[in-house]
């Protein structure tokens, strides 16, 4: 029983390792399938950074590195194309909106119409400084003043006056065990 | 008194944002505004579908008010917009093809089975044309003023109701 077992999980593990194989080789091929070279190695990395911080127009949810939709791909030609051509990252950013739209910015820029989308954190964080103030005012304001001697004094004589009756109701309501 | 009126500013806090997220939360992901709008139609210049020989440039717009339609026979909602394109060019509206992605023999086919409501149609089989017009699917639609500008953008496809609902009135606000 426990060699049919042993062989069972052998041949999972194996399994495993097939599938595991298969998707990095389809990965590599895929990745092989669409070459971007550049001579210089910081195209290369703009290139990278590029594809990664713009968004794609047609899935919602993917920036241009990780889509493949076909215009995605034409996207990532363009951009190749436009930073072999020794455009700037913002010229680029620039000539993808003028297209698309601001959709493809993952990261909005600051103007009059994202001004509340970037500045709420802001004043989410003055507000609630501010009620911190408030409250840490307010409760200065409420604590007691040291006394002097002469309150002290009466302080003392008061305490000797009710204290021990005060001590005896306290023994009085003490549950018996 | 005062301080009371002060335990509600969460709960106004609260309804404001309720107010603020229920606006957009039916909101169409998907649906933008056109970066292109106002603008004028890109540059280009490209083969006519028919005849390899013909270059078409964006001249092709001007002194005439056009609906470019881009399209492509791999397109299936292409299929169910061309009644509406035929109904469009029935009552006179020029409409321009953009064949986008395509391959001619593909495009011969599909105008054969769907009919041709198109005066030209632009051959751009590496979606140079679509990309510069910001295309990220087929079929899109622009209406463009006989000074070359584009006024309208309609991503996906016209649907019967959009004829007369938007394309007509657009194409007329513009003159003839």
């Amino acid at each position: 029983m426990s060699s049919f077992s042993f062989a069972r999980s052998l041949r999972r593990a194996l399994l495993i390792a097939c599938a595991l194989g298969a998707l990095v080789f389809f990965s590599l091929a895929l990745a092989a399938g669409e070459p971007h070279r550049f001579d210089d190695p910081s195209l290369a990395g703009r290139y990278q950074a590029l594809t990664e911080e713009l968004r794609c127009p047609k899935c919602e949810n993917q920036n241009l590195a990780s889509s493949n939709a076909p215009i995605a791909a034409d996207m990532r030609d363009r951009i190749s194309e436009w930073l072999n051509q020794g455009r700037s990252d913002e010229q680029i950013r620039q000539a993808l909106v003028d297209r698309f739209g601001e959709y493809v910015l993952y990261k909005p820029r600051i103007e009059s119409r994202t001004w509340l989308l970037w500045g709420l954190p802001g004043l989410a964080v003055l507000l609630g400084l501010v009620i911190l103030g408030l409250l840490i005012i307010r409760a200065r304001r409420e604590r007691v003043s040291e006394l002097d001697e002469r309150e002290r004094a009466r302080l003392a004589e008061l305490l000797e006056k009710h204290a021990p009756e005060a001590l005896d109701e306290d023994d009085r309501q003490e549950p018996r065990s | 008194m005062r301080s009371r009126l002060l335990l509600f500013i969460p709960l106004i806090l609260f309804v404001a944002l309720a107010v603020f997220l229920w606006h957009g939360i039916g909101r169409d992901p998907a649906a933008r505004t056109s970066a292109l709008l106002s603008t004028p139609f890109p540059s280009f210049t490209l083969e006519d579908l028919d005849d390899p020989a013909v270059l078409h440039d964006q001249s092709l717009l001007d002194g005439q008010v056009s609906l470019v339609n881009v399209w492509g026979e791999w397109c299936p909602t292409c299929k169910q917009e061309m009644p509406q394109l035929l109904d469009l060019a029935e009552r006179g509206v020029r409409i321009i093809g953009v064949d986008y992605k395509d391959t001619r023999d593909n495009a011969h086919a599909f105008l054969e089975q769907f009919g041709d409501p198109f005066t030209f149609n632009v051959f751009d089989p590496d979606g140079s044309l679509g990309f510069d017009l910001g295309v990220y699917g087929a079929p899109e639609s622009f209406i463009v003023d006989a000074n070359g500008v584009i006024r309208y953008h309609h991503t996906g496809y016209i649907t019967p109701a959009d004829v007369d609902r938007v394309i007509m009135p657009t194409i007329e606000s513009l003159g003839p």
